[in-house]
């Protein structure tokens, strides 16, 4: 394994005073590797994947991510952030401002790219995840399989060498999740370091290489697809898994 | 038996119903209870207005002349109060040879906000036609270069004094505002609590104590001889009051801005200044038009209370010009309605200004 593009030391956190949601969190993610995250609501899913770009600070134990350590450090923090796309459940894209807009935004300003050159790669972009013609309109006037996939091609914008989704298809409807996850595989096929947190075992089985299971904070089992749905370990794991996947 | 589907071919909307006598059915006598008050309403208005046409047209005085004004006293308006001392209540003492300078300077500036209500013209040239426009209406006010006779700020007054005050007030209060409303989010607790603070206390006191400590309680804090200008004090007055409302206005719309739309534009490495001028304050605003404008508005109307500082804007030059004169000192009242007339057509544009501002900013919003 070559050095990791992601790791994580002993990591402890705690919401308020009282709340522990990360429990000694270690992982290790090696360049080009496609995590799938799943285990029941509030374990911490969205929680860790939130440390890895600092939208969440941990406590204790220390997180790398590109090989600077995440600390209060603000200038390393946006130097991280600009290796890390991530792709929100509810999309969260700017409803203000064009889909191109969207996507030309951080181009412009935090890569200050000339306008008709962050505009030409947010077309490029927007062709990846097929939705180029629809350049001109405003998020709310797309279907939400659409914005998922512009809020991809948005986080695609910037190079990122690490992308995060943390439940992309949870708020869309049964006919749209294949587009935005057909979106999803093609990247993974690309070789980009992904992280996903989501319960489409589908996918999980297709694309990653690793699945962590998560409880009460902390990781449980993790074990390559194969493995890790024909012969889970713990109780828990094997507990979840017949309730997700209905049987 | 199985069902085939039937689609139901496509046919035009129903015609609408327009017309009056559509829209009154509709609207004035759709049920018993509409009914009933349209013609309530109807005969209240029938008894009222008769009298108030009366006194206001038909009983009253047009022409200049103080003797039909004292005939016609307790029956018919005496208008010619507005014919004889309109100069002196829309610029107030301004010296009188010199008056056609407040005239451009105020059509300097009417023009100015004209433009920047524009949308063809929201561009970065109007930063410098602002800054040009102010320097020319403070040579033209004050005088004293270009051969222009040196008028102090004491003998300025009426509509144009009102109508800089009100610009002024809200160009140097709203980005306070914005900047307070954003401190009182900040996560540095020294400058969250100062801007808490400074709304909470000016919020606490009315303006006219400002407006007196600004006048008089500043001047002891500064060196003999070195206080600066009424005017000046009194416009600092008037914008730190007017922030303290239009920043509690402001955040109003911050608090509304979801959460996700900052940790968007977090994980794509935008700084915070960044966030709040792409993502926050563009959202924000937008919702709290009306809210702002009401502040506007109120500033606009606030700007009467100056003459409580002997600065003689609209409402104080109407006083100066009647009480002074003990002919027509009896007619106040016209010469009440008579400005607020004034102060009503500029407050109705600003409210329909807001009602368009909202428009378009609605427009980029559409699902
Ligand atoms: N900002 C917060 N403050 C306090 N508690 C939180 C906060 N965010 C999440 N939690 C709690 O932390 C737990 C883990 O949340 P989360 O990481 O969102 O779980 P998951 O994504 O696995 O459903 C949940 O019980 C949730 O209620
Ligand atoms: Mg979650």
């Amino acid at each position: 394994m070559s050095e990791p593009i992601i790791k994580f030391e002993k990591v402890n956190k705690w919401y308020g005073d009282d709340f522990h949601v990360l429990r000694d969190i270690d992982l290790e993610v090696a360049p080009g590797e496609r995590i799938v995250i799943c285990g029941p609501s509030g374990s911490g899913k969205s929680t860790l994947i939130r440390c890895i770009n600092r939208l969440e600070e941990h406590q204790e134990g220390r997180i790398f991510v590109t090989g600077t350590e995440l600390t209060d450090d603000v200038k390393a923090v946006e130097r991280v952030r600009r290796e890390v796309g991530m792709v929100f459940q509810q999309f969260n894209l700017f409803p203000h401002l064009t889909v191109l807009e969207n996507l030309t935004l951080a181009p412009m300003w935090v890569g200050k790219t000339p306008k008709a050159k962050a505009e030409e790669i947010a077309m490029r972009q927007l062709e990846r995840v097929r939705i180029a013609e629809q350049a001109r309109k405003y998020p709310l006037q797309l279907s939400g399989g659409q914005q998922q996939r512009v809020a991809i091609a948005r986080a695609l914008c910037l190079k990122p060498k690490i992308m995060l989704f943390d439940e992309p298809t949870s708020a869309l409807d049964p006919e749209m999740i294949k587009e935005v996850l057909e979106v999803m595989i093609e990247l993974a096929g690309q070789g980009m370091t992904m992280i996903c947190v989501t319960h489409e075992m589908g996918f999980a089985k297709a694309v990653a290489n690793r699945v962590i299971f998560m409880d009460q904070g902390q990781i449980v089992e993790q074990a390559p697809p194969e493995e890790f749905f024909s012969r889970p370990k713990s109780e828990r794991t094997k507990d979840f898994l017949s309730k997700i996947l209905g049987h | 038996m199985a069902s085939v589907f039937q689609p139901i071919p496509p046919r035009p909307a129903p015609v609408r119903t327009t017309g009056y006598v559509a829209w009154a059915r509709a609207n004035l006598f759709g049920d018993w209870r509409s009914t009933t008050t349209t013609i309530v309403l109807a005969l209240v208005a029938l008894w009222l207005l008769p009298g108030m046409a009366q006194w206001a047209i038909f009983q009253a005085v047009f022409h200049p002349s103080l003797e039909s004004c004292q005939a016609a006293r307790g029956t018919g308006a005496c208008w010619a109060v507005v014919a004889e001392k309109y100069r002196y209540i829309i610029l107030g003492r301004y010296p009188y040879d010199e008056q056609w300078r407040p005239v451009v300077a105020t059509l300097l500036l009417m023009g100015l906000l004209g433009v920047s209500c524009t949308r063809r013209f929201w561009r970065p040239w109007l930063v410098p036609l602002w800054i040009a426009v102010l320097a020319g209406y403070f040579v033209l006010m004050a005088g004293g270069v270009l051969g222009l006779s040196k008028v102090t700020t004491d003998l300025w007054g009426g509509l144009p004094l009102t109508i800089m005050l009100a610009t002024l007030g809200i160009v140097l209060a709203f980005p306070l505002a914005v900047l307070v409303a954003l401190g009182r989010r900040s996560k540095l607790p020294a400058i969250r609590t100062m801007c808490i603070v400074y709304v909470e206390l000016v919020r606490g006191v009315p303006l006219i104590s400002v407006l007196f400590m600004a006048s008089f309680l500043f001047p002891l804090f500064m060196p003999v001889g070195k206080s600066p200008d009424v005017l000046l004090r009194v416009l600092v007055g008037i914008t730190l009051f007017a922030a303290a409302y239009l920043a509690e206005s402001v955040r109003g719309g911050l608090q509304a801005v979801p959460k996700g739309q900052v940790e968007a534009a977090a994980t794509l490495g935008l700084t915070y200044w960044q966030t709040q001028r792409k993502i926050v304050l563009p959202q924000a605003l937008a919702m709290v038009v009306p809210a702002v404008m009401n502040n506007f508005i109120a500033i606009f109307k606030d700007t009467s209370l100056v003459t409580i500082v002997s600065l003689y804007e609209l409402t104080g030059s109407l006083g100066l010009a009647l009480n002074a004169d003990a002919d027509w000192r009896p007619y106040k009242l016209e010469g009440y309605f008579f400005i607020a007339a004034i102060y009503f057509a500029f407050c109705f544009a600003m409210s329909r200004y807001s009602l368009w501002i909202e428009k378009q900013v609605s427009v980029s919003r559409t699902r």
